[in-house]
């Protein structure tokens, strides 16, 4: 079995980024945008952890940066999570374009 | 040697009156401040005198020359450590003679007034400007440096401003009181650029210095100034030409005497003090407090000064001749009179027999005060007794104010150089002395004294002669006024028959020593015939009533209407104000502060709102919006950096 | 004396405003704070004197330091000169004068009051303060209040001239900071004005620096074309804060101006002198013919007052010591002259309630007091000898004079022939509302002046008339730090 190369995994972390970015610029319900979001940032994961391994493989940088975005994308996706419910408390829904009123 | 103090108190008291009547006229001391108020002035007037004699006979000769005294100075403002403002007292035989004239006639107004504005509302208030009035004049003829002279200046001039407004809730009043502060205001500008001017070159506003640095001419002051050049005259000259445009401005020479017709609004007696005996003459004045500078460093001002007292002379006696309103008729007299002071001075040179024309001018203004401060308190009486200004309303009034009719015959017959009375030998002194040295003056002159003879007799014949006085409706059942508007009268009267037998060359002139005055019968025929000529003619004219002056206008037609327009200088001055000053530089300074100037502010303001709008539209809160945003940046920057930077 | 009670007492008596109960406390808490702030500016005079007398040569007196912020080197220095003490003295007038014409203001009174005071703490401050850091703190002070004075008490479109003024004058304040920041970091890290004024500035620097400060404060002090926040910010204010305004706060900018631009930056005042006297000079004689159109009373003395302050700007540019005083003395002279100003419009528009010079006329009749006090102060505007404006204008113009060359020159006689409009406008204005026959029979009806506007009026003509009559005094506590400033621009 061939072993997948940086080239494989590079592909694949722009597949998700750009399925990502698709996904935030297009719904409009909040969940899946917070979901297109964490794809985002699971991409940009992989391409630490692959290029930590077929570039400079003796290091960690990689490996802890990717530490700190998934603990980040927790922290993260919890205080959205709440955001999201108390929009949906405010205006039972949770449409973005109802929380267009934040600017105020 | 001259007392301080007693000299300080000559302005000083009528200035105590102006603090005493001002504060608490109003209130507590109404009808007794004209009483405080003559009481001072008097004070004023003893002390004046005695100086005077004091001066002349006891102390002010040495060695045959009148020296100049300064018994008193104190530094007021020190610009720098030579040049500084002083307050001192300068006793010389100009000022001294200025003392007694300005006291004797202001003490003849104090207790004039005190019959004319009795009853009057603002009584005090008139006796504390009185008072403000004489001190400053007084404070201007003692000044001892040229910026002191300038802080009494602006004094009498706003104290002239007072009593010709005085009467404030008429119209005319204040028109004529802004218009004479104004005017005097614009001809003091040119005087306080000619300080400034004079001041630099010379490095001290004291006049002893200033006139002893710029009238030797090996002093670096006057060859410095004398170097420095502008417009093709030496600074020296811009200077005094400057200074005797505040003179000129004051002594309501032509063409800045517009102001002075203007300013009879104001109660009779106050014209009597300010614009007729006093006030007018402080330019005079001035140009005698310098004239060495004049004579010796700057002759072609000196000459242009003879030709503008000249002008004003001949002009003004023309006008005089057209004019219905009998102060009128005094105010342009006066302005005709000054002429001749100024020119006096114009034509005399310094020092010794050529200096003949600056003791005659001093001489005439000081007949001049007698004579006219009569006329004008005279001319009081009558307008008190008809209560009109006009010619026609009067008449045939020497039967009905026997006192007034003689003493202003009097000083008709004095003003038109009839001869033994004062304003005969000083007006021949200024004749004399032009025509030794101007011919062309001399011949102006000659004609304005004809002219004179004629309109102040064309004035007398139609107060008192002319037609039987009738009454113009309304009452008249008071007489002359009493005893304190015929005393200063009777006064008068005495000095204006008696002022010229004063051996005034013996006591002033240009240098100090004495000047043997002289009079010739043949000399003195050409005028005294004009003179005689002119009131024949007058007599002929107006001694009863007929046809004749009109007929006289309408064949003059254009002169006599131009004349009697005064000759549409007045209306020359306006156009410049109202349409030049005000409607073209006022208005557009206006219009262009509010339009451009703020407007350019506005704008600043506006666009950063504008620029703010525009902004707004990008934070629609569309989270979708920003992160396009957002990446399209990326994008543009990843580009910029890939491609354009390397 | 210890300069820190003249932070120390308008502090005190704003705070005891804030605990007060009622109006009437209010008002007598405030007059007797502010008399006793008249006191110690008296107080400081003597003691300025008396010191100079003993031969205190030292530049400032009464000099105090403590370190504020050690790391940045800012301090809180304070001390005096005869130019502070004079400003003092004037602030202290107006801020008198101020309370007693404030008396009858009904609305949130206590507010109203504690902003006053806190106005005149910040020019006190500002006054005493040898360090820039400070001193921009009270500069700054000196600014809010007169927003909210504005906006709340003002009248007619007041918003919007609240608005017009803060913004320009925090622009102004803006550039202040830059240019002080530059003086900071180019002259050794010192805030500290002394200091500063020995220190020597590399020429390139000062060229960038001089017009950042000289404009700064020049917004303050109606700097031609930066003067437009002036007609507006005065015709909308309350009487007082109109008083403090044109006496107080322009005078924070021509002081600015000279001491920290001027003084500290001579090389670059050398090389912009130019441009100051020919904006300068058209200030003066275009805000006169300016004011020759005005129709409102508050207006015209709002342009007369850009006119007159050209005087003093002018007064920098010329360069001379003679005419740096004549600066100084036409800023005290104009500071009293004006408030005075101020106020009388005040008292008449309380009565007639209008500031249209043409629904007057024959006021003198029924208000005479106010109308004499209104009259003499047109005459002090004019420059009338015996009065402030007189001194004041003349001493610029005879310094002005000591520059030999034309350009000078003629700027001088450029300004000196505004002495003719001002008598133009003043008497037309005089004329309109003293004078002349009662237009308005309502008028008949007025009443005079009550006690506490006499006693402002009193107070401030008696400054005008110290200042007129014998102006030595003034003259001996500007000149010699006139001389200071003047042997800096010298390099001696």
């Amino acid at each position: 079995m061939m072993e997948p190369g940086l080239y494989h995994i590079l592909t694949v972390s722009i597949a998700l980024f750009f399925i990502g970015v698709m996904g935030f610029l297009t719904r409009r319900n909040l969940i899946t945008m917070l979901m297109s979001l964490e794809l985002i940032l699971n991409s940009v994961n992989l391409n630490f952890i692959a290029f930590n391994k077929y570039v400079w493989p003796g290091k960690m940088d990689g490996l802890f940066f990717t530490i700190f975005i998934i603990a980040i994308a927790a922290a993260e996706a919890a205080v959205a999570i709440a955001i999201i419910i108390n929009l949906y408390r405010s205006n039972q829904s949770i449409d973005v374009t109802n929380a267009e009123d934040l600017k105020y | 040697m001259p007392n301080a103090i007693n000299i300080a108190l000559i302005p000083l008291l009528p200035f105590a009156g102006f603090l005493l009547s001002g504060l608490f006229g109003r209130k507590y001391i109404r009808n007794f401040a004209g009483m405080l108020g003559t009481a001072l002035i008097l004070g004023s007037a003893i002390l004046a005198l005695y100086t005077a004699y004091d001066y002349f006979f006891v102390y002010g000769k040495v060695d045959g020359v009148y020296q100049q005294f300064v018994p008193l100075k104190i530094t007021w403002l020190a610009f720098t450590k030579e040049l500084s403002i002083d307050m001192g007292l300068v006793i010389d035989p100009i000022s001294v003679m200025m003392l007694v004239v300005v006291t004797f006639v202001s003490l003849m107004v104090h207790i004039y007034s005190l019959g004319y504005l009795k009853g009057e509302e603002r009584f005090a208030t008139y006796y504390a400007y009185l008072g403000l009035f004489t001190f400053s004049m007084l404070g201007l003829v003692l000044a001892s440096n040229i910026f002191q002279i300038y802080i009494f200046w602006e004094l009498v001039g706003v104290s002239s401003f007072l009593l010709i407004g005085f009467y404030y809730d008429k119209p005319s009043a204040v028109a004529a009181s802004k218009k004479a502060f104004i005017v005097t205001r614009f001809a003091d500008l040119g005087f306080l650029i000619g300080i400034l001017i004079l001041s630099y070159f010379s490095g001290t506003l004291d006049f002893q210095e200033l006139i002893a640095r710029l009238t030797s001419p090996e002093s670096n002051e006057a060859k410095a100034a004398a170097a420095s050049t502008f417009l093709g005259a030496s600074a020296l000259t811009w200077g005094a030409a400057l200074v005797f445009m505040g003179g000129a401005g004051k002594s309501a020479m032509f063409p800045l005497h517009i102001w002075l017709p203007d300013a009879m609004e104001g109660p009779t007696p106050v014209s009597a003090l300010i614009h007729a005996a006093t006030m007018v003459v402080a330019g005079v004045y001035l140009v005698a407090r310098l004239f060495p500078v004049f004579a010796l460093s700057t002759p072609a001002v000196l000459e242009m000064i003879g030709w503008v007292g000249a002008v004003s002379a001949i002009v003004a006696a023309v006008i005089a001749c057209t004019q219905t309103d009998i102060k009128r008729v005094l105010a342009y007299s006066t302005m005709s009179q000054i002429g001749y002071m100024m020119f006096a001075l114009g034509v005399s040179k310094y020092g010794g027999e050529a200096g003949l024309g600056y003791t005659a001018s001093m001489f005439h203004l000081f007949t001049h005060a007698m004579f006219k401060a009569l006329l004008f308190l005279g001319a009081g009486a009558v307008i008190h007794y008809v209560h009109s200004n006009e010619m026609k309303d009067m008449g045939g009034l020497r039967k009905k104010m026997p006192v007034t009719h003689f003493t202003f015959l009097i000083a008709c017959l004095s003003i038109a150089g009839v001869p033994f009375l004062s304003g005969f030998y000083s007006k021949e002194e200024i004749l004399l002395a032009a025509y030794h040295s101007n011919t062309a003056i001399y011949y102006i002159a000659l004609v304005t004294s004809g002219l004179t003879a004629f309109y102040m007799f064309r004035l007398y014949f139609n107060i008192f002669w002319n037609k039987p006085y009738e009454a113009h409706g309304g009452h008249h059942g008071h007489g002359e006024g009493g005893l304190v508007m015929m005393l200063p009268l009777i006064l008068l009267a005495i000095g204006a028959a008696g002022a010229g037998y004063i051996p005034f060359g013996e006591l002033v002139s240009s240098d100090g020593k004495a000047l043997e005055s002289h009079f010739d019968i043949a000399f003195s025929a050409a005028p005294v015939l004009l003179g005689l000529t002119g009131i024949a003619v007058a007599a002929w004219m107006y001694l009863k009533e007929n046809k004749k002056p009109e007929n006289m206008a309408s064949s003059l037609g254009g002169i006599y209407k131009a004349a009697y327009h005064k000759f549409y200088i007045d209306e020359l001055y306006l156009f410049i104000t109202k349409k030049v000053l005000f409607n073209l530089v006022g208005r557009t300074a206006a219009w262009f502060d509010r339009t451009i100037v703020d407007g350019l502010v506005n704008l600043t303001g506006n666009t950063t709102v504008l620029v703010a709008e525009g902004i707004k539209k990008f934070q629609s809160g569309k989270v979708q919006q920003y992160a396009i945003y957002f990446l399209a940046g990326v994008v543009l920057l990843a580009a910029f950096f890939v491609y354009v930077w390397r | 004396m210890n300069l820190l009670v003249l932070i120390g007492a308008p502090l005190l008596t704003a705070l005891a405003v804030l605990a007060a109960r009622n109006r009437q406390q209010v008002r007598w808490i405030s007059l007797a704070g502010s008399l006793v702030q008249l006191g110690l500016a008296v107080a400081l005079l003597l003691a300025y004197r008396h010191e100079r007398a003993l031969q205190q040569t030292a530049q400032m007196l009464f000099e105090q330091q403590y370190p504020l912020f050690k790391s940045f080197n800012i301090g809180f220095h304070i001390g005096v000169d005869g130019i502070s003490v004079a400003m003092i003295l004037l602030t202290s007038f107006v801020v008198v004068a101020g309370v007693l014409v404030s008396w009858n203001v009904e609305k949130m009174t206590k507010e109203f009051y504690f902003l006053l005071l806190l106005l005149g703490l910040g020019a006190y401050g500002f006054f005493i303060s040898l360090d820039l850091f400070v001193l921009f703190f009270f500069l700054e002070i000196s600014v809010i209040p007169k927003y909210l004075l504005i906006g709340i008490w003002g009248s007619g479109k007041k918003e919007y001239s609240a608005n017009k003024l803060a913004l320009m004058l925090m622009g102004g304040s803006a550039l202040i900071l830059v240019g002080m920041l530059g003086l900071y970091f180019y002259a050794g890290n010192t805030f500290d004005i002394l200091a500063l004024s020995k220190s020597t500035i590399p020429g390139e620097i000062q060229h960038i620096l001089f017009p950042l400060l000289f404009v700064g404060f020049g917004v303050f002090t109606a700097l031609f074309p930066l003067h437009t926040w002036v007609p507006d910010g005065h015709s909308s204010a309350p009487t007082a804060g109109s008083m403090f305004l044109a006496g107080i706060s322009m005078k924070l900018g021509g002081y600015g101006c000279l001491r920290i631009a001027t003084y500290l930056l001579p090389e670059g005042a050398k090389e912009y002198a130019t441009i100051i006297i020919v904006l300068s000079s058209i200030a003066i004689l275009y805000g006169a013919f300016a004011t020759m159109m005005q129709k409102d009373l508050k207006y015209i003395n709002a342009y007369s007052s850009v006119s007159h302050v050209g005087f003093s700007l002018l007064g920098i540019g010329m360069l001379t010591q003679t005419a740096i005083t004549g600066a100084l003395m036409q800023m005290v002279s104009h500071g009293v002259m004006t408030a005075l100003f101020f106020a009388v419009i005040g008292m008449i528009y309380d009565r007639t309630h209008t500031r249209m010079v043409a629904d007057m006329g024959g006021l003198m009749k029924k208000l005479p007091f106010i109308s004499t006090v209104f009259f003499l102060v047109g005459l002090c505007s004019l420059g009338l000898p015996g009065l402030s404006g007189f001194v004041a204008e003349m001493t610029v113009f005879v310094g002005s004079w000591e520059n030999p060359d034309t350009f000078h020159r003629i700027a001088t006689i450029a300004a000196a022939m505004s002495i003719v409009v001002t008598a133009v406008y003043i008497l037309r204005a005089v004329g309109r509302t003293v004078m002349g026959p009662v237009t308005n029979p309502e008028h008949l009806e007025l009443k005079d002046a009550a006690w506490n506007e006499k006693l402002a009026a009193i107070l401030l003509l008696a400054g005008i008339l110290a200042i007129g009559i014998a102006p030595g005094w003034l003259n001996d506590l500007l000149q010699p730090a006139a001389e200071e400033i003047m042997n800096r621009i010298a390099g001696k």
